[in-house]
């Protein structure tokens, strides 16, 4: 198992915003964790990350306790999360973005090599020079997870990568994400196109209100009355 | 006449930029204001000062000075800043902590010189004066220019070039961003700290040798100036910053020997309100340098 949630709570002044959530993810798997809007899934990705600090609750990754780390610290294990929003870094260049990205690989060997993203997302070669805040939505999303790349990730904890590209970007994020995955990348997914994730994925958790309500394989899950009334539904 | 003041303006205005960018460098980063800027100004002064007294030749005492400030500083932030930036929304909060770091090293420095105004024993820097094209100058005012000049091209590709400097921009522009990149805010902050205290011990020697007098509140008109340079300038801008400082030293001459000193002051602010009306995020100045526009 290479990263075991056990019941994390966080609350943000007054509102609790994550009940008792354990969840786990295998090395190799792709898993979904899907729900809607408000429901947690950044929250959770963010307590990870340690960008949030849990109540109660451990987290191991790689067989270490992440404890009291900092989240820059999570980050030089090989915890890498590219967030919701992208978050690129707006007025450097991509080859910058890039290059910031190396530092979470701390003194871990590489995974991906500079010409190796550049092969992932070719765009990303040709607009090396470019401001990042210059780039379309989609462009940044691909600049925002070869950044997480370069950091030599154990797993990628990826928030709503699809949010606001077109159908054709959000297609080609899908599968450079999918073939990340089948070459051995680790992938935690939150999404609300709930369909759109289970389909890629091979295991599932749903959220809905700060707790995970149902669990299982993906497949099965698209078949599932509850999820399809909630989150597949018309 | 005329070249002359400017001249002496800029070498001035050099001084001042030295200053300003360790004060709009600790800005850039963590949208804070660091009152105790002055006072470690002034420390510099003091240290070199006492070295020099001490007999220790020159150039080792503005070393020990620069590199002194330089920890001071990292100390000032520590005491003042670290734990007002763990419950965040600590803008206000900061600017009470640093006028405290302020009083504490001023009164210290009051203590230690009983008031008095010191001055740099005749001779610590060679007296030495030269004629280029008609301006009269002195090796001190060559050497200043020259340190400046070095210290500003350094600082400029440590940002721009250097995997540190990149490390800075990322946490001024987007400090969570930067955590999950596993960018270690900490470290950044000791180290434009320990940037900006150096750059303003070194101004706080150059400045008492300059004038030759060092006292207990010499760093407070300086702050405040500093203000100005980094308000035309555009707050969090370095560029802005030396260009800004540069101006300021020449008017500053100008107005001096062709008007009245008691005007020079005046004439700066209403320099400041009339580049405010055109520019209204200073020279170099973007919105989102402002304060609290990017910490979340
Ligand atoms: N920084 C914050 N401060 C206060 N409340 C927050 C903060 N971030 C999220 N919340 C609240 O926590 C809940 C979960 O939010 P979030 O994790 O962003 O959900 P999701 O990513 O699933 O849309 C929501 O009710 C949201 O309003
Ligand atoms: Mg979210």
């Amino acid at each position: 198992m290479l990263l075991d949630v056990r019941n994390i709570w966080v609350s943000y002044k007054g509102i609790q915003a994550l009940r008792d959530v354990s969840l786990h993810v295998n090395k190799g798997e792709m898993v979904a964790l899907v729900g809607s809007n408000g429901a947690g899934k950044s929250t959770l990705l963010n307590a990870l990350s340690r960008a949030v600090t849990p109540q109660k609750g451990q987290v191991t990754f790689n067989g270490r306790d992440l404890g009291r780390l900092a989240a820059y610290q999570v980050a030089r294990q090989g915890l890498l999360q590219v967030p919701e929003g992208r978050q690129v870094l707006a007025d450097m260049s991509v080859w910058e973005n890039l290059q910031l990205g190396m530092l979470a690989q701390g003194r871990r060997p590489a995974k991906y090599t500079l010409e190796q993203v550049y092969d992932i997302f070719p765009i990303l070669q040709e607009r090396a020079t470019q401001i990042a805040g210059t780039l379309s939505g989609g462009q940044q999303q691909m600049l925002a997870i070869g950044r997480a790349l370069m950091g030599a990730p154990d797993i990628l904890l990826l928030d709503e990568p699809s949010l606001g590209l077109s159908p054709l970007m959000s297609d080609q994020v899908f599968d450079a994400l999918i073939r990340l995955n089948r070459q051995g990348l680790t992938i935690l997914l939150v999404e609300q196109n709930a369909f759109r994730a289970l389909e890629c994925t091979q295991r599932a958790y749903v959220l809905d209100r700060g707790k995970i309500v149902i669990e299982g394989a993906s497949a099965d899950l698209m078949q599932d009355q509850r999820v399809i009334e909630s989150y597949l539904g018309s | 006449m005329l070249l002359q003041q400017i001249l002496n303006g800029t070498v001035s205005g050099a001084i001042y930029a030295l200053f300003a960018l360790g004060f709009t460098l600790i800005f850039g980063v963590q949208k804070l204001l660091n009152l105790a800027h002055g006072a470690i100004f002034m420390a510099g002064a003091f240290i070199a000062y006492y070295a020099t007294v001490q007999g220790l030749p020159f150039w080792f005492a503005l070393l020990l000075a620069t590199v002194s400030t330089g920890v001071i500083s990292v100390i000032v932030d520590f005491v003042a800043f670290r734990q007002l930036r763990k419950a965040g929304h600590a803008e206000f909060a900061a600017i009470v902590t640093s006028i405290g770091v302020d009083l504490i090293l001023m009164n210290i420095a009051q203590r230690v010189s009983n008031t008095k105004v010191l001055s740099f024993p005749f001779g610590t820097f060679p007296v030495k004066f030269y004629n280029i094209l008609g301006l009269r100058t002195s090796l001190l005012q060559l050497t200043i220019l020259g340190l400046v000049l070095v210290l500003v091209l350094a600082l400029a590709y440590y940002i721009n070039r250097t995997s540190f400097g990149r490390q800075v921009r990322a946490v001024s522009s987007n400090e969570n961003a930067s955590a999950l990149l596993g960018i270690s805010a900490p470290a950044v902050y000791r180290q434009t700290f320990f940037i900006a205290g150096a750059l303003a011990g070194l101004a706080g020697v150059l400045i008492g040798l300059s004038f030759n007098s060092i006292h207990f509140m010499m760093g407070e008109p300086f702050l405040l100036q500093a203000f100005v340079v980094v308000v035309i300038g555009g707050l969090g801008s370095l560029q802005g910053a030396v260009i800004a400082a540069i101006l300021i030293g020449i008017i500053q001459s100008l107005t001096i020997a062709y008007l009245s000193s008691e005007l020079s002051t005046a004439i700066i602010f209403a320099l400041l309100f009339v580049t405010l009306l055109f520019f209204p995020n200073g020279l170099f100045g973007r919105a989102g340098n402002y304060a609290g526009g990017s910490r979340r």
